[in-house]
């Protein structure tokens, strides 16, 4: 890659991104707090004595920090722990797993309607306004009611009420980039329309695409856990943050820290990811102004 | 002017047409599309089955069906409920009150909070309170509405016993003061995202205007720094949040399902969540479609309103 290809982000690559990035401290908290999250979701349940669905009645609702559970147990005796550990697991994934789909929709829907313009690019972006006149729970919940619950389900739903946002920042991306010489070069080059776009022109908007990818983690992590928390995501006996949540509200007076536990756990998932994704916009692309 | 308007208004329409065809395939995307209320029933033979899909139109091509779908929709004819065959805009428009009390108060809090954060951390950029609001703000944009409800209502109900605990009023009472204690927390709870929101928003607006020629002309005229701010910075900045509250809307909506889920809320979102448990396909539906609809009239008034008070909109 030539430096023409970089001009759209600040001359000075690499280095400069990653000063810009170390400087911004929350980013950098946001970055470790996930790390500490994916060891301690992958690792942790086999350093746990306790597995996450055994059930023990006889130890129902024991407070945290009373004997062996840290975190205490639920409504059926389970720890409570291993329980946010594996949940952590589930509910990660889902958020990766849900981003990777939705970038990838986006991506190339963005990048049709971006290239090729005109008739093509209006009828796939109405399509993206369209959508997002859903208001996204509401979208969410519809489908997930139509459709058989459960782990796959939820993750391609996510995605699929995901999509539009990306697919509006890499459409207006590659219809700047298209105009520009290495866009022309490569045309005047022979090269296919395929290959300009995802070759040349998606490559060239890889800043806006990686910020938009992070948030859009943080977005799934929060929406798998409305879904879960609701009873239309992932279902019991597996646990996940949201429906860890499910049954705590009945038991608010008597056992709040079921409440605690998972709440505190997806928030400073999600916050950590929207701090990672405030940082890189700040260290890739300073200009970029997105409040 | 004119001319804009009805540009816009072609789009919504076009627009429309889309969202109603998302609408008609998600319905057609029910397990045994829409007659799977009747298969679902023992009594009903297969003769049944055949006379009520020649009935309800639906041995007929599927263009022909949204066709047929889309033109009662225009008319207001929503189909009826399977609970108890009232006509869906009818339960829709019972429920529609509470649900636009509580959008409406958080958004009177969020509004006047959030701008008033957003001008202040602008006008002293950097500063500890720029700083505390920034990183507030974003931890409010991550902390999921239906916990936070939930800690609420742990924090003041079941500890403090200051609020209730959900539903809109004591029953038997109703009176204005105890509407106005349920709408606390409920309210409270669903102004956190859009304060932040809003704030955001409103900070990065007021420093845009900051730094524009006009503002320093008019202290190079030596105008008072109160009447710079008010008259000068505040009103330009203030326009774009137009445009705000049009692309705010889904999300309150969306938070006004959660928190009504939260607070036994007798509104749209809890109506939604309990035709979903019923299986209450039409009212689902229709609930969809309705959400859908305000959000595209509300960007509609959202974008002409922004057209009037700036005319440079009106020739781009």
């Amino acid at each position: 890659m030539t430096d023409a290809t970089f001009s759209t982000v600040q001359p000075a690559p690499g280095q400069a991104a990653w000063r810009r990035f170390r400087r911004h401290r929350l980013a950098l908290a946001g970055a470790a707090t996930i790390l500490i999250l994916v060891l301690g979701s992958v690792l942790g349940p086999y350093l746990l004595p306790f597995d996450d669905t055994y059930i023990d009645i006889m130890k129902r609702f024991a407070p945290p920090l009373s004997g062996a559970h840290i975190l205490g147990t639920d409504e059926l005796g389970r720890d409570v722990m291993a329980r946010l550990m594996m949940g952590a697991r589930v509910s990660l994934s889902i958020g990766i797993v849900a981003m990777v789909m939705a970038m990838a929709v986006g991506i190339v829907v963005g990048a049709f309607a971006g290239f090729y313009g005109g008739v093509v690019g209006a009828v796939l972006m109405r399509l993206v306004d369209a959508v997002l006149c859903f208001p996204t729970i509401f979208l969410l919940i519809a489908l997930a009611a139509l459709t058989e619950p459960g782990l796959v389900t939820t993750t391609v739903l996510i995605a699929a009420t995901a999509w539009m946002w990306v697919a509006r920042v890499v459409e207006a991306q590659v219809r700047s980039l298209r105009e520009r010489e290495f866009a022309v070069a490569a045309l005047a080059f022979g090269s296919s329309n395929l290959r300009i776009m995802f070759r040349e022109l998606v490559p060239n908007a890889i800043a806006p695409i990686v910020v938009a990818a992070t948030l859009n983690v943080a977005k799934a992590i929060l929406l798998e856990s409305y879904l879960s928390y609701l009873g239309y995501g992932i279902q019991p006996p597996a646990a996940s943050l949201g429906n860890m949540l499910n049954n705590a509200q009945i038991y608010l007076t008597s056992a709040p820290w079921l409440a605690i536990a998972p709440g505190v756990a997806i928030t400073l998932a999600v916050t950590s990811f929207n701090f990672l994704g405030d940082g890189l916009r700040d260290a890739l692309d300073p200009r970029m102004n997105i409040p | 002017m004119a001319r804009y308007v009805a540009n816009r208004l072609a789009q919504a329409i076009m627009l429309l047409v889309i969202v109603s065809a998302i609408g008609f395939a998600i319905l057609h995307l029910a397990p045994g599309g829409p007659l799977s209320q009747f298969a679902a029933s023992a009594q009903m033979t297969q003769e049944d089955l055949d006379r009520v899909t020649r009935q309800l139109g639906l041995d007929r091509s599927l263009p022909i069906q949204y066709l047929d779908w889309f033109g009662r929709m225009l008319k207001g004819d929503w189909g009826k409920s399977y609970r108890d065959g009232e006509a869906v805009l009818k339960v829709i428009s019972s429920h529609l009150g509470a649900t636009l009390e509580l959008m409406a108060t958080a958004t009177i809090i969020a509004v006047l909070l959030g701008c008033w954060i957003g001008v202040l951390g602008a006008l002293r950029r950097y500063s500890l309170f720029d700083t505390l609001a920034t990183v507030g703000a974003m931890i409010a944009l991550s902390i999921p509405t239906f916990w936070f409800g939930l800690v609420t209502i742990y924090v003041f109900s079941v500890k403090l016993g200051w609020l209730p605990a959900g539903n809109r009023e004591t029953v038997g009472d109703g009176s204005f003061l105890d509407l106005l204690h349920h709408l606390i927390a409920p309210a409270l709870v669903l102004a956190l995202v859009e304060t932040a929101m809003w704030g955001r928003f409103m900070r990065s607006s007021m420093l845009e205007v900051i730094n524009q020629d006009y503002i320093r002309t008019a202290r190079a005229k030596g105008l008072p720094e109160w009447r710079i701010l008010t008259v000068h910075c505040l009103r330009n900045a203030l326009l774009p949040m137009i445009t705000v509250a049009g692309l705010q809307f889904p999300t309150l909506l969306g938070g006004a399902l959660v928190a009504e889920t939260v607070f036994t809320w007798p509104g749209m979102g809890r109506l939604f969540l309990d035709s979903i448990g019923y299986r209450d396909y039409p009212v689902v539906m229709g609930i969809l479609m309705f959400s859908a609809i305000m959000v595209l009239i509300g960007s509609l008034l959202a974008d002409i309103l922004y057209a009037v008070v700036d005319p440079r909109i009106r020739v781009g």
